[in-house]
């Protein structure tokens, strides 16, 4: 009896892991097999006609590249100064468990909510309308989590000891930090910034209520964006044009693994360095 | 002084993430209590008309939906997602173990509308032909939402058991039990808090999600009657109104959005109470 | 080393790209733009009559946004767009607006190539969208429930099917709801036992449209008024229109704006008016 249950689980247990890897390679080949055809060099560097029917997807690459590339620096020097703090400034306290607390729950706020939080407070409040700007600052805020949590175990990984000589040799505090601790924690929150644009550039539904939907180029700060997911969103659900559908996911996902592949990387050299 | 300064600029960059939840929470509550009131508190959780055009907001059906398409997501991935955990810290050997890591890190960055896309195309369609209904449904949405959360249920559970003294495994072996047995009387149980914050985290997110949702699960106003059966949950139902929504119809959506909020916060304060012995 | 590398290239890539993007604020903003804001039914259209302006008039930019038709006039009575599309018929409360009438653009009940039922009347439609009818059966067909797939509220495609076809009844809530003309098309094109309705504009191969009290919807039939279910796209504006927008209007109104049109699947002003 004993045998058989352990054959059952052992069973279990391969099956669920190779499954998963399987799922994996379904979803990402699915996409990739039926999207890779469609990504010509014209499709990459052509705007849209005709609503998306025809013409290729240039505006949209670069609306999600700026996008990200305005949200992720904006977060990222909002989340490593609060990691900063929380790792170096302070013991555990009150304040600091609140702050955490925070963090947490702010991680796992839904982008939907995002979205709106977005759209009241910098497209309609602020005025800033659907735009860049508005798109940003609301994708900034999201991956503020991100980034926080990964620098700060970053940071605090590095060894006191480091810490110990810089004092020892007559650095302030400041100094420190800057000169030994951040650079030895580089990768670590690297890593992080990593992990948030690949958020950044995979979300959907905070940027729909914020960035608008416009299949222009975006000339100033101020005007409406579409990124690329959104934009394979519209042409999927409204049936548009299926192989440009399919080709926009393909660039979307391969830019995506980019990044995470990149962040991977940087987190096993991190690793293996401590 | 110089250090002063900057120990202020980084105080206030900590304050941040209390700052922006709370601005979050503070316009959400603001722009959506309008409707709420003006429905009464219990008439809008209860109530389950959702009819915008007659000024009358009711989101139980709603509620309903989010809760049996996010406890469908955990029947589905939960499970799988613990036996995998299991099987990266204790099965794999470590080739496939790292091919598998980097499965799972990868399942995570594939964006929501791509899981949503293939559940149009894919699990719509398979359940429509071979099970019955209209293919849009509770069912198509948690094996969705299952897919979504698996890499959080996975990374969590996977934190918890690798964090186990490796004694409880060796001392279980030692005592004559096979992997399969330590793993289930040992691990396991001495994980469960662990795990059990993994499930609850794949909770709040399953209950999050909304562009998937919104491809496959139907968006019918009614309170689903069998896993088959059109559903909305409170995220879709934010989604698909909110574009042309105007004065009290989008307070009501905000109203949602409180409700949601409220909700998944909630699961969070449990989860992080819960776990509070994992090394995350 | 690589880390501090790719830290120094992604800051100065942001920096890059802001101070581009800062860079143009300088001109453009009001100056040869309009915006033009309001229904999603009548967005599309409007996006491809910008690309062909585009052509004519390169120092003009058209931005196109949706919202719905409700906020189109909310957004020219606030200044925020000079130029609303809307496509329903104007409310008594909106007096403060008045509206230029751009096309027409018939609503078609569309079933699954599949389908054998050709035609439907008004009341069994209405019947239908309130699920007093259930099967395909009553309509002569296989005893399968039918699919009902009806669009968001709030839209302005929902709200003319509502007031021309569901009258006051109340909408069946089990009935499936999408978001777009599109994806309803492509929702009933997957279904053999579905029924929508879309804009007719976008009614192609992959699915059929009814007749409607025996009327076949099509060009003919709707600009003449035979075919029931037409509403109207209007320009909406406040008092008149400024200079710019004023000219986008006139090419709209004008043989190249209304050909393209009615190539999109529209029913033109013209002919209207020669009825």
């Amino acid at each position: 009896m004993n045998r058989l249950k352990d054959r059952l689980g052992t069973t279990l247990v391969w099956l669920s892991g190779i499954g998963v890897m399987l799922l994996l390679a379904a979803i990402v080949g699915m996409v990739l097999v039926r999207g890779i055809p469609a990504l010509s060099v014209e499709f990459l560097t052509s705007a849209p006609e005709k609503m998306g029917r025809e013409g290729g997807i240039l505006p949209m690459i670069v609306g999600t590249m700026l996008l990200a590339l305005l949200a992720v620096p904006l977060s990222g020097i909002l989340g490593v100064g609060a990691a900063i703090y929380l790792a170096e400034y302070t013991v555990e306290s009150r304040l600091t468990r609140i702050v955490r607390l925070a963090t947490e729950s702010l991680a796992g706020v839904p982008s939907i909510i995002f979205g709106l939080f977005g759209f009241v407070l910098f497209v309609m409040t602020l005025g800033f309308g659907w735009s860049l700007l508005s798109g940003a600052l609301t994708l900034a805020f999201m991956t503020l989590p991100t980034i926080i949590r990964t620098a700060e175990e970053s940071i605090r990984s590095v060894p006191g000891i480091y810490r110990e000589v810089s004092y020892a040799l007559g650095a302030g505090k400041w100094q420190t930090i800057r000169r030994v601790v951040l650079p030895s924690a580089g990768p670590g929150i690297l890593t992080g910034i990593m992990l948030a644009l690949g958020r950044s550039v995979a979300e959907t539904a905070a940027v729909i209520f914020t960035a608008g939907s416009s299949l222009k180029y975006p000339r100033t700060l101020f005007d409406p964006v579409r990124t690329m997911a959104v934009h394979f969103y519209i042409l999927a659900r409204e049936g548009i044009s299926m192989e440009r559908a399919y080709g926009t996911a393909a660039m979307l996902i391969i830019l995506i693994l980019i990044v995470n592949s990149v962040a991977l990387l940087l987190m096993q050299r991190f690793r293996a360095k401590v | 002084m110089h250090e002063r300064r900057i120990e202020r600029l980084l105080t206030c960059a900590a304050l941040s993430s209390i700052a922006i939840l709370a601005l979050i929470i503070l316009f959400i509550f603001k722009e959506g209590i309008g409707a709420v009131r003006h429905t009464g508190v219990l008439n809008f959780l209860v109530g389950s008309r959702w009819s915008p055009s007659r000024e009358v907001f009711g989101i139980f059906p709603m509620i309903v939906g989010s809760l049996w398409v996010t406890v469908g997501a955990l029947l589905l991935g939960a499970p799988l997602g613990i036996l995998c955990a299991v099987f990266l810290s204790e099965f794999a050997p470590p080739k496939i173990a790292n091919l598998a890591r980097v499965s799972v890190q990868m399942l995570a960055a594939i964006p929501s509308v791509v899981y949503g896309f293939i559940g149009l195309v894919v699990v719509v369609p398979l359940i429509r032909e071979y099970l019955g209904g209209p293919g849009f449904s509770v069912m198509a949405s948690s094996i969705v939402l299952a897919t979504m959360i698996l890499p959080t249920v996975i990374s969590i559970s996977l934190d918890a058991i690798e964090a186990l003294p490796s004694s409880y495994k060796e001392g279980a072996i030692a005592l004559g039990a096979t992997k399969w047995q330590a793993v289930a009387m040992v691990i396991l149980p001495s994980a469960r808090s662990g795990i059990l914050a993994a499930v609850i985290l794949g909770m709040g997110r399953a209950l999050g999600e909304t562009m998937a949702v919104i491809m496959v699960a139907g968006n019918a106003l009614s309170v689903p009657t069998g896993a088959l059966a059109p559903v909305r949950t409170l995220t879709s139902g934010i989604a698909l109104e909110m574009g042309y929504a105007t004065g009290l119809h989008r307070q009501a959506l905000f109203g949602m959005g409180i409700v949601l909020l409220l909700l998944i916060l909630g699961l969070n304060l449990i989860a992080s109470s819960v776990g509070r012995g994992v090394r995350r | 080393m690589l880390a501090k590398v790719l830290v120094r290239i992604l800051m100065l890539l942001a920096v890059a790209c802001s101070l581009c993007v800062l860079g143009c604020t300088v001109e453009r903003r009001g100056e040869h733009s309009i915006t033009v804001a309001g229904s999603t039914s009548v967005q599309p259209f409007i996006e491809v009559l910008a690309e062909e302006y585009a052509k004519e008039r390169p120092d003009v930019t058209v931005n196109v946004q949706g919202g719905g038709s409700s906020a189109g006039v909310r957004a020219v009575l606030t200044g925020a767009a000079e130029l609303g599309m809307s496509s329903r018929a104007l409310k008594p409360s909106e007096s403060a607006v008045r509206g230029i009438l751009m096309a027409q653009d018939a609503i078609a009940v569309v079933v699954h190539p599949g389908n054998p039922v050709l035609e439907v009347d008004t009341v069994t439609l209405r019947k239908i969208y309130t699920g007093e009818i259930t099967s395909w059966q009553q309509l002569g067909w296989l005893d399968r429930r039918i699919t009902v797939i009806a669009r968001e509220e709030g839209s302005g495609t929902r709200g003319a099917f509502d007031e021309m076809v569901m009258e006051d009844a109340e909408v069946w809530p089990g009935c499936l709801v999408q978001d777009s003309n599109g994806s309803v098309r492509e929702t009933v094109a997957h279904d053999r036992f579905a029924i929508g309705y879309i804009s007719l504009g976008l009614v192609n191969a992959s699915i059929r449209a009814l007749s409607i009290d025996g009327v076949d919807p099509c060009f003919e039939s709707a600009s003449s008024g035979e075919y029931p279910l037409v509403r109207p796209f209007l320009f909406v504006v406040k008092d008149e229109p400024e200079a710019l927008a004023k000219e986008f209007i006139d090419f709209v109104l004008g043989e190249h704006g209304q050909a393209i049109l009615a190539e999109e699947g529209l029913i033109p002003v013209n002919a209207r008016t020669a009825n």
